[in-house]
């Protein structure tokens, strides 16, 4: 009887976790990807309530186990529910980080309480799992916490470093990874809290040297730690469900984590060795400063967007910083109103985690079949005839294409093959990698200098008042 | 038992790279959200946990997992559905063709309220 309860639960764990592989399947195309959630959401509940019926028949559950169940899906529900109706779209990293943290937590509470119920006779099997879990779990939430802090302005955006720092987070992941060794070999739980301190503190080290405008590294690479922490936490307790989660979760923030690596043009051993964020190691090989530049008002640049036949809109960060995303919707929409044909450009690391500036855009009403991958949309630019843009820097520097600077390789959008180009920004000041960036001075570029909210609602004002 | 678990676990890797490298970049925000919320299966584990708890220590610890995890699937599936829904085609009415040449403003404006 027992036997074949078992194997019904861990069929529904089957099905649950074919919903998750088909969720994330549908989610290759944005017109499926709601069907994929929900597809998804429906795998969820049937593995939590598999669960439930698990624990009933495991008998050996308090009425104030019950109650603590009840009250931690109340009040860790309530505030998951509320975080996420009410955050703003440019806050959805902070957010992400968040998840990160209690998802990889609540992983390495598991394994914690697991160990602290199994006691000293824990087999090696079953505490190697358990010691991974625990050290990839509290890095996860003391690193995530830190992300969300600077993500948030809550912490500095900028690099926290000093002499050594990297030496000292060797130190701590090292005793950390040994202690965790020693735990493997002699059960205490004297020695896993100090692996916990060890990894927490690891978490906080790791996160505090990194810049803000790494942080879609940093998020992605965090979420392929929860993944995995689950998956470890599946070890601990004999559950394929978390198992395989827990693995397709790792996939997922692994190939996010290479391809955000590779578009910020760092290797992934240079980010695991905390060598990233300050960009300072190349030093910046300066070009002729503010010379050649050549600026242009509102009215003139209105005039060139409007006859265009085909325009193509660069958003970086900058765009979602100055919170102008509905501005730069407002004037696409009047311009192709006029028939001209409108399209974004959207750089991998152009916002604060994967997909970003997809997602601040798609929220202002922007149709996503405008938004254009750079591998899709660079041979476009040769037939442009404007390109816009705006709060965008390093990513649109063509000095990437030679050897010898700070971004030398980095995958750029060739935005200098348009026919004109026009900048939208607030002053010459560098971009993230602090070099001078080589678009700015060439022939075809109009600078128009003002703050990216205020300067497009002039430009669409101008198109209105001068060709409307 | 640990060699099963492991197989299923570099299979299910190998599974989740296959499908995730199909997603476009336009999506990748809310499939880290999606992803998100799938580990909140780890609320599973934490009810687990519960469900051996018989001392305070351990119905703190217990307590904790599964607030952490519940926040974790809840507030995943939610946003990530609310991003989702963002993601729209043009509506009919505001077609590619620049027919609405007499008045652009108001498309535009319509355009915002219908989607918002």
């Amino acid at each position: 009887m027992t036997g074949s309860f078992n194997t019904v639960i861990q069929l529904i764990y089957l099905l649950a976790a074919s919903c998750f592989v088909l969720g994330l399947h549908l989610m290759n195309n944005p017109a499926t990807a709601r069907r994929g959630n929900q597809v998804s959401v429906a795998g969820m509940v049937a593995a939590i309530v598999a669960t439930g019926v698990l624990v009933v028949h495991l008998g050996t559950i308090t009425a104030t186990g019950w109650a603590v169940i009840g009250a931690g899906i109340l009040v860790g529900g309530g505030a998951g529910l509320y975080t996420a109706r009410t955050v703003k779209m440019t806050a959805m990293p902070q957010l992400v980080s968040i998840f990160n943290a209690v998802g990889g937590g609540a992983a390495a509470l598991v394994a914690i309480r697991d160990f602290m119920s199994v006691g000293s006779g824990i087999t090696a099997s079953h505490s190697v799992p358990t010691v991974l879990d625990v050290i990839i779990g509290s890095v996860t939430f003391s690193g995530s916490i830190i992300a969300a802090g600077k993500l948030q302005g809550l912490i500095t955006s900028a690099p926290v470093t000093f002499p050594g720092a990297r030496f000292v987070n060797l130190i701590v992941a090292a005793a950390a990874v040994g202690v965790g060794g020693y735990v493997v070999a002699a059960p205490s739980m004297a020695s896993l809290g100090i692996v916990i301190a060890a990894a927490l503190i690891f978490g906080i080290t790791m996160v505090m040297p990194i810049g803000g405008a790494d942080m879609p590294v940093v998020i992605s690479l965090l979420n392929a730690f929860t993944g995995t922490a689950v998956a470890m936490a599946g070890f601990v307790i004999g559950n394929t469900g978390l198992i395989i989660a827990g693995a397709l979760v790792g996939a997922s923030g692994g190939i996010l984590t290479k391809l955000m690596a590779d578009a910020m043009n760092r290797s992934i051993g240079n980010i695991m060795l905390g060598g990233f964020g300050s960009g300072d190691s190349v030093a910046a090989i300066a070009g002729p400063a503010g010379a050649g530049v050549q600026s242009i008002a509102a009215d003139d640049a209105a005039i060139q967007l409007a006859y265009a036949s085909k325009v193509i809109i660069v958003p970086g960060y900058g765009l979602a910083a100055a919170q102008a995303q509905h501005e730069v919707a407002a004037l696409a929409d009047l311009l192709e109103a006029r028939g001209v044909e409108v399209s974004y450009a959207i750089h991998p690391v152009a916002g604060r985690m994967p997909g970003h500036m997809n997602v601040l855009l798609a929220e202002a009403n922007v149709p996503y079949p405008l938004l254009k991958e750079m591998d899709e949309i660079n041979p476009e630019f040769a037939r442009t005839d404007v390109a816009l843009v705006i709060g965008a820097n390093d990513v649109t520097n063509p000095a990437a294409r030679r050897p010898g600077t700070a971004i030398s390789g980095m995958p750029i959008l060739d935005v200098d093959a348009a026919k004109s180009i026009i900048v939208i920004k607030r002053s010459m000041g560098h971009g993230y990698a602090g070099i001078d960036n080589e678009l700015y001075t060439n022939p075809k570029t109009s600078m128009f200098f003002a703050d990216a909210k205020k300067g497009l609602a002039e430009l669409t004002a101008s198109v209105k008042t001068l060709v409307g | 038992m640990l060699l099963t678990d492991f197989i299923i676990f570099v299979l299910s890797l190998w599974v989740g790279f296959e499908v995730i490298s199909k997603v476009p970049a336009t999506l990748h925000t809310p499939l880290m959200s999606a992803a998100n919320s799938i580990h909140g299966v780890v609320l599973a584990g934490a009810i687990v946990i519960a469900a051996t708890a018989h001392n305070a220590v351990g119905y703190v610890l217990a307590f904790v997992a599964v607030a952490f995890a519940a926040m974790n699937v809840v507030g995943g599936y939610v946003v990530t559905g609310r991003m989702l829904k963002m993601f729209r085609r043009r509506p009919a009415p505001a077609a590619p063709a620049p027919a609405a040449q007499s008045a652009p403003a108001v498309p535009a404006a319509g355009n915002g309220k219908v989607t918002a």
